[in-house]
């Protein structure tokens, strides 16, 4: 054990009470202090915590502080060091199932404490994944591959090209589906972005992640991952798809357009949602139910199109009232290249921005106008400000997240510097970012409070 | 006690519980009188039967912090039970339900647990740690119970000795079940999140007389801070039971504390005989090294059985399996607790893990009551090839069900070669308990991750001193000084109103019998007799005790205003009749020895206190008796 491992995360006083009655961490000790006696092992520290109190597990599991102020002896009676390791055993092969590949890139999917943080870290390898999910056995022979172990705000344009070609590579070896492991933070980001960096795949490619850590009893990350593998392995629609749960009860999953998906509660576990049109199929451990037939079904063939072209100087900028032409300027002169607006309404700024929307244009640099309502299409022949705007080159999005207008606008300005040519990839669908139509049930956020609301959700587990 | 049998519960003494080795700790749990729940800012203390929404979930093991899994909770993963929570919304939120992470702890909760700490004479933890503590059960939708420690080491005077406090716990409560049947719980939620603390006392208790005592002795302790909620469910106890050679077992949800004697006896008793049972296996010549089973399917055996559970099963497409117990022949009658045998053990457990929750879940070739035809017994027998010496039972379910109660009984059976099972154990109406769990142990014990560590100050420890009730064995030591009627001792000492009370006698030198007696008896029966007390809080109390201060015949007149508090519910009534002039005496007097002229006396020997009787009452409350008997020329009988 090195010195720093021997005081882990103790600092201050602390850690000068540690050494001065040569104790360490995991010892089994007695401490005597002004007012009491306490008996346990001593625990590393979260570094982010005060350096004034050693922390302690009781025998009965407990963990107590104690003030390192107070502290009179510490009397070493034995050690016991924790080993944390999830039970690992071999994924077992079964020759008539399907191969599906899963990527880890972070997240809670599998997950073990962090001494260093007190947070969560995760764990991730076919065994430990057997080893607490045995039932994905029976769905796929499983192989696993971590690309990456960040938290989803940190995935960024390197992660993403890497993830594509890794899917582009790995379909070339034939697996029957993908699944990849993500933070749930970011996944919708990552799902807009896979869909337009990898085409035609002639398999499922699959988002999944868990609102529960997987340190939890209760957590959704189990039914989450047997809910993807299932889609990965046996769904006929060869999409980008995030997997998530549908209500909030164990009960299914559903498959959402990597295109059309947002993050939309910063905690339930039924946090993502479709916007503005329908998600692609329910999954339960059971079965698969499509409920729509327009997806791109699966193929035997495996010619998979990935181009991961990405400019990363764009910008997304939430429109506020009052905001000043600075803000625009700013993006301008530090030399970014697309900017995506979410606007007002069917799709607003204020007029003082006019004159920097102006400087933007004259600079070449690609503005695309998108809705923060979400739900609903730009739309700026309405109103003569709209008129003004389109004037001054801002281009409507249609129906386009803002988030998904980000992505593709940087995906498309990797590939072209040319206006027409960005104007042409943005504003042609590649798989629902836009669409013809907002079917009457594609916007749905039912009101608590109003009878028929609550006579439905009295009804059916949410 | 002779070594063959343990004696019944009346005949038991002192000296038989420390044959045996009896020793039993307490964990006591009780709720906070606090505005909201401890993690989330639902109100507090709200229950309703009634819901608006329902959320099913499942519960899966995790690793313990020191990277073991728990084995109850392997235990509950095994059942694979379906969790059903109704969500009550004004009680419940997102928190409750899972979807919301934790708020900073209530701190007013917070106050009242260290309050407690410091009357226990904890060791106080100067930085609290939030921790996971998992239950698998699925009372809690999260899968744990956040919980923390605040206090450990303290202890409280008992008889001639201490009782050891080994920690004091500040968590959230657990749901409300509501039913448990085959592969699906349901719970209420409403309960769930309120603030409750902890008590954990060493086994300290040396026969069930003191279990009841020291629990009575700590609700007293805690009841005394004014700050804990009463009534139904607000105080639950847990009891440890062990005997010499024993297990600990922790009896859950004991519902009242005149149960505990009766119920920890038979622990006592069961653990006692489960080792008879296991040196009874030794001398068959049965170990854990020479245990041996069988289990075969042999539901074709039976499609004509006329035993009615067995031939329903078998219609509704279940199957059948028997086991054979090498050696265990008549084992299964052996006696574990009053009227209960040790085939109630496999019972439970089959009901518990396999999710066989009709009764009966098991038959066995040990039973004097009807179940299979002589001939189908021997069928079975034959198709495990048991002979005489052996014991067979039959387990039916679907598929799995079976197979997992077939693979419990065989467990279980085998446990009994080594002694007593650690498990936790549910307090039955009848005085026996149940299975319930495998005993949880530290393993199930998790930091939250969610929540940093919360310092206690040593300012904030001294605030909350000064506003703690002097200790309830000192109060109650002072009481007996004062000569207080036996009755009240204990319920004032741990009332809210103790300290009002000291007030009175110290203070405003109010006699302190009538105070006690007032404050608890007097409050009581007003109570009883229907109205509604509330109103009579110690506000009104203090009023109204002050307001006699001195006053001549203020014993009717306080205990005349009390009523007229309580049954107007106001305060407005709270005055005292004004005190009688000596005319007004004279004249109640003179009015008296006229109507008593008017009557035929039949004992003139009683004619001065009828005479007294009738001149009192329209000077009630407002003048001593000692004075008007003196002006009728009364004097009771004994009286000095």
């Amino acid at each position: 054990m090195t010195a720093s491992d021997a005081y882990k995360g103790y600092r201050g006083a602390a850690l000068d009470t540690l050494k001065n009655f040569q104790a360490q961490v995991w010892n089994d000790v007695e401490i005597t202090t002004s007012h009491g006696k306490y008996t346990g092992i001593i625990l590393p520290r979260s570094e982010t915590a005060d350096p004034l109190h050693i922390v302690i597990k009781l025998r009965s599991g407990y963990n107590v502080g104690i003030a390192a102020a107070s502290i009179e002896g510490i009397t070493t009676t034995g050690r016991k060091e924790a080993h944390y390791k999830i039970p690992e055993k071999e994924f077992p092969f079964d020759p008539r199932k399907p191969r599906v590949k899963l990527f880890g890139t972070g997240g809670t999917i599998a997950s073990r404490l962090d001494y260093r943080t007190g947070a969560v870290i995760p764990a991730f390898s076919p065994g430990e994944l057997y080893g607490s999910v045995p039932e994905l056995a029976d769905i796929c022979n499983l192989e696993t591959e971590k690309l990456y172990g960040v938290f989803s705000e940190n995935m960024g344009p390197e992660q993403w090209r890497g993830t594509a070609e890794a899917i582009g590579r790995e379909v070339q070896k034939g697996v029957q589906g993908i699944v990849i492991g993500h933070g749930t933070d970011t996944m919708h980001h990552t799902a807009a972005i896979l869909s337009f960096m990898v085409q035609n795949s002639p398999v499922p490619i699959v988002m999944v992640g868990s609102q529960r850590s997987s340190d939890r009893p209760s957590s959704d990350a189990a039914l989450n991952l047997m809910h993807s593998v299932k889609a990965a392995a046996e769904s006929d629609i060869a999409e980008v798809m995030v997997c998530m749960f549908g209500p909030t009860s164990d009960m299914y999953g559903l498959l959402h357009r990597g295109t059309r998906v947002r993050k939309m509660h910063s905690s339930y576990r039924s946090t993502f949602r479709t916007i503005g049109d329908i998600p692609l199929a329910m999954v339960s451990r059971e079965t698969i139910t499509p409920l729509r037939q327009d997806y791109r079904h699966r193929r035997s063939d495996k010619d998979v199109v990935v181009n991961t072209a990405f400019e990363e100087k764009v910008a997304i900028v939430y429109y506020y009232p009052n905001m000043r032409p600075d803000i625009i300027d700013s993006l301008i002169d530090n030399g970014y290249r697309g900017i995506v607006i979410a606007g007002t309404g069917l799709g607003h700024v204020n007029k003082p921005l006019y004159p920097a929307l102006k400087r933007a244009k004259e600079k070449n640099i690609a503005v695309y106008m998108t809705v923060q309502t979400l739900w609903g299409y730009v739309q700026m022949y309405v109103y003569d400000t709209g008129r003004d705007m389109m004037e001054l080159g801002v281009v409507p999005t249609a129906n386009m997240l803002p988030e998904v207008a980000y992505m593709k606008l940087g995906w498309a300005l990797g590939q072209t510097s040319d206006p027409a040519e960005v104007n042409r990839i943005m504003l042609t669908p590649v798989n629902g970012e836009i669409t013809d139509r907002e079917p009457s049930n594609g916007y749905l956020i039912f009101q608590g409070g109003i009878p028929e609301v609550e006579e439905f959700i009295s009804r059916y587990r949410k | 006690m002779t070594p063959s049998e343990f004696r019944p519960f009346a005949d038991m003494t002192p000296d038989d519980y420390a044959a045996v080795g009896f020793k039993s700790g307490l964990e006591i749990h009780q709720q906070l009188l606090t505005e909201r729940k401890l993690f989330c800012r639902c109100p507090a203390g709200r229950y309703s039967d009634h819901y608006h929404a329902e959320i099913l979930r499942h519960m899966r093991p995790t690793l313990s912090e020191l990277g073991e899994y728990d084995g109850t909770a392997l235990m509950e993963f095994k059942t694979k039970k379906e969790i059903v929570y109704r969500i009550n919304r004004d009680t419940v939120c997102t928190y409750e339900m899972d979807d919301t992470p934790p708020f900073m702890i209530d701190e007013q909760a917070l106050d009242i647990a260290l309050g407690v700490a410091l009357l226990y004479r904890c060791a106080m933890v100067d930085e609290l740690h939030i921790a996971r503590k998992q239950y698998l059960d699925g009372s809690i939708p999260t899968g744990f119970q956040r919980t923390t420690i605040v206090g450990v080491d303290g202890s409280v005077p008992y008889k001639d000795r201490s009782i050891h406090i080994i920690q004091l716990g500040l968590e959230e409560d657990a749901c409300r079940e509501v039913s448990d049947t085959g592969h699906q719980r349901v719970y209420l939620t409403d309960r769930l999140g309120m603030p409750l603390i902890e008590t954990v006392t060493a086994p300290d208790m040396r026969t069930p007389s003191e279990v009841a005592d020291v629990a009575q002795l700590l609700r007293r302790i805690v009841r005394s801070t004014g700050r804990v909620r009463t009534g139904i469910g607000a105080a639950r106890e847990d009891v440890n039971v062990s005997v010499t050679g024993g297990t600990r077992i922790e009896i859950k949800g004991v519902p009242r504390i005149p149960l505990i004697p009766l119920l920890t006896y038979n622990e006592a008793m069961r653990q006692w005989n489960l080792l008879r049972l296991r040196d009874e296996l030794h001398r068959r010549g049965i170990t854990p090294e020479s245990f041996q089973s069988r289990t075969e399917n042999v539901t074709r055996l039976l499609k004509k059985t006329r035993f009615t559970p067995v031939r329903n099963a078998i219609a509704s497409g279940m199957i059948v399996n028997a086991v054979r117990l090498h050696g265990f022949h008549g084992l299964l009658r052996w006696t574990t607790q009053t009227d209960t045998f040790f085939s109630r053990e496999i019972s439970d457990r089959v009901r518990v893990i396999a999710c066989l929750t009709t009764l009966p879940n098991i038959a066995h070739s040990d039973s004097p009551s009807e179940t299979l035809s002589s001939s189908e017994w021997q069928a079975v027998k034959k198709a495990l090839g048991a002979s005489e010496d052996d014991t067979v039972i039959l387990v039916w379910g679907l598929d799995t069900d079976a197979a997992m109660g077939a693979g419990e009984i065989i467990i279980r059976a085998k446990e009994a070669t080594i002694g007593v099972p650690s498990e936790t154990r549910q307090a039955l109406r009848d005085g026996t308990n149940g299975f319930e769990r495998i005993l949880p142990g530290p393993d199930r014990m998790y930091p939250d991750t969610d929540l940093p560590p919360k310092r206690i100050t040593a300012d904030r420890l001294e605030r909350i001193r000064t506003t703690l009730p002097s200790p309830v064995w000192e109060r109650e030591r002072w009481y007996r000084e004062l000569q207080l009627p036996p009755d009240v001792i204990q319920p004032l000492a741990s009332s809210v109103f103790a300290g009002l009370f000291e007030q009175a006698v110290t203070e405003w030198k109010i006699d302190s019998t009538l105070a006690a007696v007032a404050l608890i008896q007097w409050r009581k029966d007003l109570r009883r007799s229907g109205l509604d007390v509330s109103v009579l809080n110690a506000d009104t109390m203090g009023m109204l005790l002050h307001a006699g201060h001195g006053q001549p015949g203020v014993r009717d007149g306080l205990r005349q205003a009390m009523r007229n508090v309580a049954s107007t519910g106001s305060t407005n009534a709270i005055a005292l009749p004004p005190p009688a002039s000596d005319e007004e005496i004279g004249q109640a007097v003179s009015e008296a020895r006229k109507q008593l002229a008017g009557l035929t006396v039949r004992k003139p020997e009683k004619s001065a206190e009828i005479r007294m009787g009738l001149a009192m009452k329209p000077l009630r409350g407002r003048a001593s008796g000692a004075r008007v008997a003196e002006l009728v020329g009364f004097r009771k009988e004994g009286a000095a």
